[in-house]
């Protein structure tokens, strides 16, 4: 089970009282976008193998919305950052990256990471 | 290829059984092929199966990063099943479903097709009403299904316990021709009658690298080398992005963990498929008599192809109450596969922006029911270059154009 720490209200929230909010920083489609643009918007996600960055709701802590970057393939946390961000902060990227380089970027972290090393 | 039949059984019986022989042939990969299909499970299999059988093309490789069969084919809970409520779905899972029903004899391997019914209960007035028009729709399709009242439900399935405390049985959408499979028969029966046309299957040769030239595909990197192709077929369920991503282009999908368990086996106790949408479990007894339990989807992108506990505990928790017996029964193996998840819950058989690049994915948390069904569409439409009429309306297009095929009523949640 995944464990995030909330940068809103500072727990450190289980899976189930979590729920998930998809790829982060995709910006919304607007009304002059083609049928190309849209359907990106939509329906193109990343779905990385390797880090995601995902939008994750407290649903049943605080209720409020966070960001979170996470391995897709070991379900290693690397931290969670405030909704309110076009991007990742770039402390959090260094700290992937320096994850990335020490350990792989795929199949690190045998052991699911169920405490966030890193709260940003 | 040695023809399976009592005669051989028994000529083998007499010399200790020394005389079989491999059921397909694993050679090195040649320089070039006319097709390349990427996935050795059901669906690359079948694709390829039918490419020669249907269209005479057997100058074709399939090639396959791990073991033949061992993703999702060897990962689902082998529900065959046809009760959908578009068009375009019903056709294609009833195409596969009647594919089944004659498979054993066509590859001449038994692959255990069990057409022993499949409920689908209704546990709220929402599902009543949904079911009642999946039943008129699937009337209209030629889909034989019908709905029942709690009684015959009872009669079907007395272990269950209809009057459960959060949602008794109000009623089933009943499927009399569907059932179950053995998964791996499957793969190894059509892997059979693949070698068999001459078709070469290579294990353990991932894919790294797709190459075009001029807007064509013209061949793929491997671990086993640069193998050359006139047309690709991308077949791997969960992984498919990661290949279109070699291509050069985005599928419109997202890959998540299903998991599913399985009992210690017991006597015979369950003789028809159940599934329960809104407790959200669905269960069958495998030959063996193994209680087979299928499980939910994680909610958010993942490669890990394993289970979570409070996934169980959901699971369990919900056949638990229709199945009271169950909680005395000890869980043997759970498991995980990735299944890629489309927008609107139905596959992707397409071209794409790749010319002779094809691509056949999207089937979700559903696809082994469609495994023969979806091979054949595939190949028309790569032997083609078009789709054909099953194929047609399954399209990357869609997306764009908004021509989603909605089934997330009838395969949102379980399959």
């Amino acid at each position: 089970m995944l464990r995030l720490r909330c940068p809103v209200c500072g727990m450190l929230a289980e899976e189930t009282e979590l729920h998930a909010g998809g790829e982060a920083h995709i910006v919304r489609a607007t009304a002059g976008d083609s049928d190309a643009e849209f359907e990106a918007y939509m329906f193109l996600r990343k779905n990385v193998k390797g880090v995601v960055f995902e939008r994750w709701l407290h649903q049943y802590g605080c209720g409020k919305w966070f960001h979170a970057a996470r391995n897709s393939t070991s379900h290693q946390i690397y931290g969670t950052y405030p909704a309110q961000s076009a991007e990742p902060p770039a402390a959090l990227l260094e700290t992937i990256a320096a994850a990335v380089s020490d350990s792989g970027i795929t199949e690190s972290g045998a052991s699911a990471a169920d405490e966030s090393t890193n709260d940003s | 290829m040695d023809r399976y039949s009592v005669f051989a059984l028994a000529r083998e019986a007499i010399r200790n059984h020394r005389g079989w022989n491999r059921a397909w042939e694993s050679p090195a990969p040649d320089r070039h092929y006319d097709v390349i299909v990427v996935g050795a499970g059901g669906h690359g299999l079948a694709t390829a199966y039918y490419l020669g059988k249907n269209h005479g093309i057997t100058n074709v490789a399939i090639l396959e990063k791990g073991w033949l069969g061992g993703g999702n084919t060897g990962r689902n809970t082998t529900i065959i099943r046809s009760n959908y409520l578009q068009d375009a779905s019903a056709a294609i899972y009833e195409k596969s479903r009647s594919l089944y029903e004659t498979l054993s004899q066509d590859l001449n391997y038994n692959v255990m097709f069990s057409p022993r019914g499949l409920l689908n209960l209704a546990q709220t007035h929402h599902e009543v009403r949904g079911y009642r028009r999946i039943m008129s729709a699937n009337g209209l399709q030629g889909v034989a299904t019908s709905y029942l009242e709690p009684d015959a439900v009872r009669k079907l399935c007395p272990v269950m316990n209809l009057n459960g405390p959060r949602y008794p049985v109000l009623g089933a959408l009943w499927q009399p021709r569907a059932g179950t499979a053995r998964h791996d028969a499957v793969a190894w029966a059509l892997a059979r009658g693949c070698s068999a046309m001459g078709m070469h299957i290579i294990e353990t040769c991932p894919v790294i690298g797709i190459r075009s030239a001029d807007g064509a595909v013209s061949g793929v990197e491997t671990t086993k080398g640069l193998i050359g192709c006139n047309k690709l077929a991308l077949v791997a369920a969960g992984h498919s992005g990661t290949l279109a991503e070699m291509a050069g282009f985005r599928l419109p999908i997202e890959s998540v963990a299903l998991q599913a368990l399985v009992s210690e086996p017991v006597k015979p106790c369950l003789d028809v498929v159940v599934m329960a949408n809104t407790v959200h479990g669905y269960i069958s007894q495998s030959d063996k008599g193994e209680m087979v339990i299928g499980g939910g989807a994680d909610q958010y992108v993942n490669y890990t192809q394993r289970g979570s506990f409070q996934h169980i505990e959901e699971t369990v928790r919900a056949l638990i109450e229709m199945f009271p017996f169950l909680s005395n029964l000890t869980m043997l193996r759970q498991w995980g596969g990735i299944v890629d998840m489309t927008g609107d819950r139905s596959p992707i058989l397409s071209k794409t922006p790749v010319d002779n690049i094809f691509v056949n994915c999207g089937w979700g948390t559903g696809g082994f029911k469609a495994i023969p069904g979806s091979g054949w569409a595939m190949s028309e439409l790569v032997a083609k270059g078009e789709p054909g009429t099953l194929a047609a309306p399954f399209s990357l297009n869609r997306f764009r154009e908004g021509m989603y095929v909605d089934e997330n009523l009838a395969a949102g949640v379980a399959h």
